[in-house]
């Protein structure tokens, strides 16, 4: 076929098509993928309260509420099983080595912490990113410690926590960030 | 054309990355892992089939001046489509809720938009071939990336975590320079070096 030359209309007709396909075309894939990934992003909250609260057959994510502590606020989300409070996840951040580092916090109703998940980092691979469970055993010091009898700060600092060898920035960044998240599961106000 | 030589050009003669030196950018940004690397790869290989079978088809019909935009816009979309495919189907976290595939690769894929192996081929040769040699050249040109990214990604991976599509085989860390970013320019300049021994020993 003969190249179609450069005039006025047939450029804009040209452009006016194609972008007329492409959208239409984009339109049918995102209402194709629009369930598959709303269903995908809430697995992976969910996943996240599987891993860090205890047993539960209520909607953490429904029934979020906002606490306020000094500066910041808080997401928590209630675990509750039979009409009792099993445990509460609370969003959690601080800035590490890399940038910011978050946090999902499972504690049991007397505080003590029962799992954490890292929601999101940008610590040095193979040093900081040890704080992952994926990555090493590090963060299960934690787990069944009450910070009431727990000080959560590195040895260095006079706390009870083995700092990450090598990575003292960001062994201090995570334990900020669960010491921010147990003051405002303790001492915060609902907002 | 020959289209059997014409899908293996890709893969050492014509290969993209250890060749052409295209595409450096999600080349040395994705591959701290040989899994990353293939899947960054594929989703290359998609877009560049796709868009090199699309442009064939009408690069006839497409008035001169206005082709590159023409052209940007249908890889656009196609590099959309496989954005949207993968944050509904590769969206899963690891069981210790590790990042899924997707938010690894995260911004690179947006970024296969820019990537200059995809205008490159659409540009310089889908514009002027038949659809069937076109679609070939895209398979063959987007299987060799991903075989260069599988492969940088493989080296770095068993160099710097000491394992192999997350199997780990020693114990501990490895060398940690390498699954930083300058270990990938330095397992990627040694792979060219090793790459370029190798053709020349072929040809």
């Amino acid at each position: 076929m003969a190249k179609k030359e450069s005039t006025f209309t047939n450029m804009i007709l040209t452009l006016f098509l194609v972008t007329l396909l492409s959208s239409a075309t984009l339109g049918f894939v995102y209402e194709l993928t629009r369930e598959p990934i709303e269903s995908a992003l809430l697995y992976k909250t969910t996943m996240a309260f599987n891993i860090v609260l205890p047993e539960f057959d209520n909607k953490p994510l429904d029934e979020m509420y906002r606490v306020a502590y000094k500066k910041d606020t808080f997401n928590f989300y209630p675990a509750v099983k039979n009409n009792e409070i099993k445990g509460i996840a609370v969003e959690t951040s601080s800035l590490g080595y890399g940038g910011e580092i978050r946090l999902i916090v499972g504690f049991l109703p007397d505080g003590t912490i029962n799992e954490v998940a890292v929601l999101e980092n940008k610590e040095t691979a193979g040093l900081g990113d040890k704080i992952l469970k994926s990555k090493s055993d590090w963060s299960v010091q934690f787990e069944g410690r009450n910070p009431k009898d727990f000080k959560l700060s590195v040895t260095k600092d006079g706390g009870d926590v083995d700092a990450i060898t090598a990575s003292t920035i960001t062994s201090r960044a995570y334990c900020e960030a669960l010491q921010k998240a147990y003051d405002a599961l303790m001492k915060g106000g609902e907002k | 054309m020959n289209q059997l030589k014409n899908f293996t050009k890709g893969f050492i003669k014509e290969n993209p990355v250890f060749v052409l030196f295209l595409g450096l950018c999600p080349t040395l940004g994705t591959t701290n892992s040989a899994i990353n690397g293939i899947a960054m790869g594929l989703a290359t290989t998609f877009v560049l089939v796709m868009s090199n079978f699309v442009v064939s088809l009408i690069a006839g019909l497409i008035p001169n001046k206005v082709r590159i935009p023409s052209y940007i816009v249908i890889i656009a979309s196609f590099v959309t489509i496989v954005d949207l495919l993968m944050k509904a189907f590769l969206n899963t976290p690891g069981p210790h809720f590790e990042p899924s595939t997707y938010d690894q690769l995260g911004i690179f894929i947006p970024l296969i938009v820019v990537n200059c192996i995809v205008l490159g081929r659409a540009e310089a040769f889908a514009s002027k071939n038949s659809v069937l040699t076109s679609l070939i050249d895209g398979l063959g040109i987007g299987l060799g990336f991903t075989f260069a990214l599988l492969l940088l990604g493989s080296v770095r991976e068993i160099l710097g975590s000491g394992s192999i599509f997350n199997m780990k085989f020693i114990q501990g860390d490895g060398i940690l320079l390498f699954v930083s970013p300058p270990g990938a320019f330095l397992a990627l300049g040694f792979l060219i070096m090793l790459m370029n021994r190798l053709s020349k020993k072929i040809s």
